[in-house]
């Protein structure tokens, strides 16, 4: 299965071992194949024009929202295109924020990417709203023990990571979810990272705002989904200004254009949306209790191998209990750069660093991890060529 | 080839720990992050009044390259005048830049890091933590 799935990968050579799909995950023919199709036979700006490239790539994008929402199992009219997870995340931030008042309150956690964090941050200064944060257990989950006691009548949003991009943990959706009602609260999930790895079901989610990116879900980059309850963006003030999300425009006061169209201002990304349109279609057809079984099973090779390799301490679940496949590590007196150069030239692509999560690393301690991130098409030889890989590092630099 | 990088001169740089660790009392001192990778260096010297730096001690949370950098910086100014720091800033400069020159001494050893763009500002980080303290 997985192998004929990776041949739909052009640049999944045999000689690369790419684990680093977290950062930005492969492109399938059928998306190269529909972003090209649109790049040389209908391209033209959408919704600008009467002539008949023009009508065929509004019809193409409109087309490309239908796929996205049909992947999450939600109208068209409540998917906004953005440029990306964290263009999706500062359009919450400010056009959500601006409804809110001097002393409401957001409440985060330690372990979010910096997308999810630094928006919020720039509201509190802006606009004196409070900022909390769930702590983070020794497991490298959410903890949330103590969700009850932070969430009171002045939170008015809880925005959390629905998987971690360094630890992998699965938040429990569901306790956030009915905690948050309780207090009125409404949930944002960033789901850069629990995307890639499955379909979605948003309406039973039971979240009132969802985020991600395109190329984390084999699409190309420069494109990302907001997707929120039609009541939210319809209250929601827009975000940025210009061509096609206004209705009247007058010289010294404008009227906006009915969600989505209201947070698309200016040209979108056309193409790349049209990409993710394909991706989504495409991921609709795969068989996916069988990736998640072989991602899960590949998973627990680089646990058991990490767990086995003297000095090497894993930021995250040591179970695959809720939690998905991008394992993090440190190894005791090496930098996560120098073992990712090294891996490099064993042919691994891993990611170093403290992958936007500063303060997750601080609160362990550490100043960056190295992490290897599993996709749909990753398969037995790529675990392989990170332990060859890993042998090298420890060769020489220990 | 990455392995070209992680040769014995530049292996041995990183494990010489002489200037390793703060100085009691500095005159001078700078910390100085990178941004991308949470990497952190900071330089102390002990100056004499005629600009001879006395000691220096570097305390590094990086890299094998950016250990490595700030050793070598530090066998280049120790018990020299300001021009030392002004000729390892224009060594490293070369070397950087893929150039070959006898005059770039100990930093030779960086030449490969040349052609692995995402790896410059490793090597760069030690002079820039030390930049203000010889500027100062
Ligand atoms: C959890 C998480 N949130 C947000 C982002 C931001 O995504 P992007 O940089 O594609 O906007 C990422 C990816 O880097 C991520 O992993």
């Amino acid at each position: 299965m997985t192998q004929a799935l990776r041949s739909q990968f052009p640049i999944l050579t045999p000689s690369l071992a790419y684990l680093d799909s977290a950062a930005t995950a492969q492109m399938p023919l059928a998306v190269l194949d529909a972003v090209r199709a649109f790049e040389t036979s209908s391209r033209a700006n959408v919704k600008r024009g009467v002539h008949r490239l023009a009508e065929a790539a509004t019809d193409a994008y409109a087309a490309a929202r239908s796929d996205v929402a049909a992947y999450l199992g939600v109208p068209p009219s409540e998917i906004v295109f953005t440029s990306g997870c964290t263009a999706a995340l500062n359009l919450v931030a400010h056009s959500f924020g601006a409804l809110m008042k001097p002393g409401d309150a957001v409440l985060l956690s330690a372990l979010e990417h910096h997308s999810n964090l630094v928006p919020w941050q720039m509201l509190a200064a802006r606009s004196g709203i409070e900022l909390r944060f769930l702590d983070v257990d020794a497991e490298g989950r959410i903890d949330l023990s103590a969700l009850e006691t932070k969430l009171d009548a002045r939170v008015k949003l809880v925005s959390l990571a629905h998987v971690s991009n360094v630890t992998g943990s699965v938040l429990d959706v569901a306790s956030v979810v009915a905690t948050a009602a309780k207090v009125g609260a409404r949930v944002l999930l960033d789901g850069a990272q629990r995307a890639p790895h499955g379909p979605l079901d948003l309406k039973t989610l039971g979240v009132d705002f969802y985020a991600f990116g395109g190329h984390k879900v084999f699409a190309p980059h420069g494109v990302g989904v907001l997707w929120a309850r039609r009541e939210l963006l319809d209250a929601m003030p827009p975000f940025l200004g210009g061509g096609e999300m206004i209705a009247q425009v007058e010289l010294a006061h404008s009227t906006w254009a009915a969600a989505p169209a209201k947070f698309e201002a200016g040209t979108p990304p056309i193409g790349a949306a049209i990409g993710l349109g394909a991706a989504c279609r495409w991921l609709g057809t795969l068989p996916w209790a069988e990736i998640a079984a072989t991602e899960a099973r590949l998973c627990q090779r680089l646990l058991d191998g990490l767990a086995a390799t003297p000095g090497v301490r894993v930021l995250g679940p040591q179970s695959l209990q809720a939690r998905a496949p991008v394992v993090s590590f440190a190894l005791e007196g090496t930098h996560p750069h120098d073992i990712c150069q090294i891996m490099d030239s064993a042919g691994v692509a891993l990611r170093g660093g403290h992958h936007c999560a500063q303060p997750l690393h601080k609160r362990f301690d550490l100043a960056g991890t190295t992490r290897a991130s599993l996709a749909l098409y990753s398969d037995d030889s790529d675990i392989d060529a990170f332990f060859a890989g890993l042998s090298k590092v420890r060769k020489i630099l220990l | 080839m990455s392995d070209a990088l992680y040769h014995d001169a530049i292996l041995a740089l990183a494990k010489d720990r002489r200037h390793a660790g703060r100085l009691d009392a500095p005159t001078h001192s700078h910390t100085s992050d990178n941004p991308l990778c949470g990497d952190r260096v900071t330089i102390d010297i002990e100056r004499a009044s005629d600009g001879t730096v006395r000691r220096i001690g570097h305390f590094v949370r990086g890299c094998v390259l950016c250990q490595a950098a700030a050793a070598a910086l530090a066998a280049s100014v120790e018990g020299r005048g300001p021009a030392a720091f002004a000729a390892a800033e224009s060594a490293l400069a070369r070397v950087l830049a893929g150039q070959n020159d006898p005059e770039n001494g100990v930093w030779a050893a960086f030449l490969p890091v040349a052609r692995h763009t995402s790896r410059l500002d490793c090597v760069r980080l030690p002079l820039v933590a030390a930049k203000p303290v010889f500027e100062a």
